[in-house]
């Protein structure tokens, strides 16, 4: 079997000149770090951090029958949604079980762009096709498009000091599409107020062409406020103290969005779609397993796959992401339990077990750190 | 990347400082890079006997856990405690303030099948 050629995002050239740590993460070649996973981390939580997420997938589905296609697809109800708004989702399999998480923007009334994650492009767009039993018209625009993710309580400076633009305008959730007289000359750039960090900041979409010149431009205009390039590591590290989902660690077609917590992006009064009768049927008989966050209370670090305990060390579930949190200094993690009060309620004792060393834990209810 | 001449080195990425038959041990500068961020040394082979290419322990960096190898036979006599507080001295200075462990040597001959500086940078690509 002949190995897949790694794929490189439009800044692979940037992030060997500075340096960074490259790694093979979902088929592409991505910086993991360029100074330090706990450097960059700290930057995004008290300055600004630059990512470059330009692997993530984008579908842009459209005609008269888009919002039927994705109310089909997803377990959030997209009909909420007004030009500008974006929001979360799952979307599930006929088991209900979780194919991918995902974003979907309403750009204008029968136009949307979903974002995908990079490891399930090739699956989440098979499903899709074949899933379509609404006909609207889908565009696998993932090679087309350069992300950016610029994090921290310096974000918006940055951002207008670079480019002229006043993200504060824009709330949670929402975006815009500045013309190119407002942004560095750019056409069909989309500026979103989402991200995975849990601190303010923006995601900027741009044709993978543009990529480095929004990317210099706001490294130039950030090193006054303490921007730093910020690379996978600290991603990981800052969505989990943050207490958000990785697909493939947390979340997975293993995993329905009942047990996963994502009750609150999985609208069961909606009309019908995929998954949505199996999902009907875990909330009403509760799941078997739920997925918490714990904090250690003593040294050790919870890794996946760790094993989770009782407190009297009977097996009762498994750590899906584990860390040490750079902010707190201590071990933090999620992963799934026995649905009893007992394991689940904030507060409960437990313990976890690697390489025949065990330390106790506190479950906790994520984010693990508030930003201001 | 810096190997000090005086020290013996493993293909494991630990180096052994000897003195008579009592020894010191750590991880070398291209270990440390490569792991990045180190958050954890959990060390717990106090007194016990180990031998060469056992595991002594284990070092944790943000996003690996990565067991430590014993380069020869020995006895551990002392941990460093400063790790406790302070594992990134690890990463700041491997050679010195990082260092993990002191041994007595059980069988100093077993040095011979250590590789040299020259030898450990060239296996690195140094």
């Amino acid at each position: 079997m002949s190995e897949t050629p790694l794929k490189y995002t439009p800044l692979n050239d940037l992030h060997i000149l500075l340096g960074a740590k490259m790694v093979p993460f979902a088929g592409y070649s991505m910086p993991v770090q360029y100074s330090g996973i706990i450097e960059e981390h700290k930057a995004v939580r008290h300055e600004a951090g630059l990512f470059d997420v330009s692997h993530m997938g984008e579908i842009s589905v459209t005609g008269p029958n888009a919002l039927a296609f994705i109310q089909q697809l997803i377990t959030n109800d997209a009909s909420t949604l007004y030009d500008g708004k974006a929001l979360y989702s799952a979307m599930c399999n006929a088991e209900g079980g979780i194919i991918d998480d995902l974003l979907v923007y309403r750009i204008a009334e029968n136009d949307y762009l979903l974002v995908i994650n990079a490891g399930n492009i090739d699956e989440d767009w098979a499903w899709m096709q074949n899933n379509n039993a609404a006909n609207a018209v889908l565009k696998n625009r993932s090679s087309d498009f350069g992300l950016l993710a610029l994090q921290g309580p310096a974000a918006f400076d940055i951002l207008k000091k670079a480019a002229g633009f006043d993200a504060s305008v824009l709330k949670y959730y929402h975006f815009a599409c500045p013309d190119a007289t407002s942004f560095l000359g750019l056409e069909g750039v989309i500026v979103s107020r989402t991200g995975y960090t849990g601190e303010v900041g923006v995601e900027i979409y741009c044709a993978a062409q543009d990529a480095a010149v929004v990317w210099n431009a706001l490294m130039q205009a950030g090193q006054e406020f303490g921007l730093k390039p910020t690379g996978l590591g600290a991603r990981d590290t800052l969505r989990l103290e943050s207490g958000f989902c990785l697909h493939g660690n947390d979340i997975s077609k293993s995993h329905n969005p009942i047990e996963a917590g994502l009750g609150w992006v999985t609208k069961l009064d909606k009309d019908d779609f995929n998954g949505k009768d199996v999902l009907v049927k875990f909330k009403n008989e509760g799941p078997t397993r739920k997925l918490i966050g714990f904090v250690a209370d003593e040294r050790g670090i919870p890794r996946h796959g760790y094993e989770i305990q009782g407190p009297d060390g009977r097996t009762i579930g498994e750590v899906t992401s584990g860390t040490q949190s750079p902010i707190m200094n201590t071990g933090i993690g999620m992963g799934y339990v026995e649905n009893k009060p007992e394991y689940t309620t904030p507060g409960s004792a437990i313990q976890i077990s690697a390489r025949g060393k065990v330390f106790s834990a506190t479950v906790q209810k994520p984010p693990f750190h508030k930003s201001n | 990347m810096n190997f000090p001449e005086d020290l013996l080195y493993t293909k494991d990425h630990e180096w052994l400082r000897v003195k008579g038959n009592q020894g010191t041990v750590g991880v070398t500068d291209f270990a440390q890079s490569e792991l990045g961020d180190i958050v954890y040394v959990d060390i717990d082979t106090m007194d016990d006997q180990v031998a060469k290419d056992g595991v002594f322990g284990t070092v944790e960096a943000v996003k690996t856990v990565s067991d430590l190898f014993m380069p020869v036979s020995g006895t551990v006599t002392e941990l460093n405690s400063e790790l406790e507080s302070n594992p990134a001295a690890v990463n700041d200075d491997p050679y010195g303030d990082g260092w993990l462990v002191k041994i007595t040597l059980s069988d100093p001959s077993e040095c011979d099948s250590l590789l040299s500086a020259s030898e450990y940078a060239e296996m690195v690509g140094q």
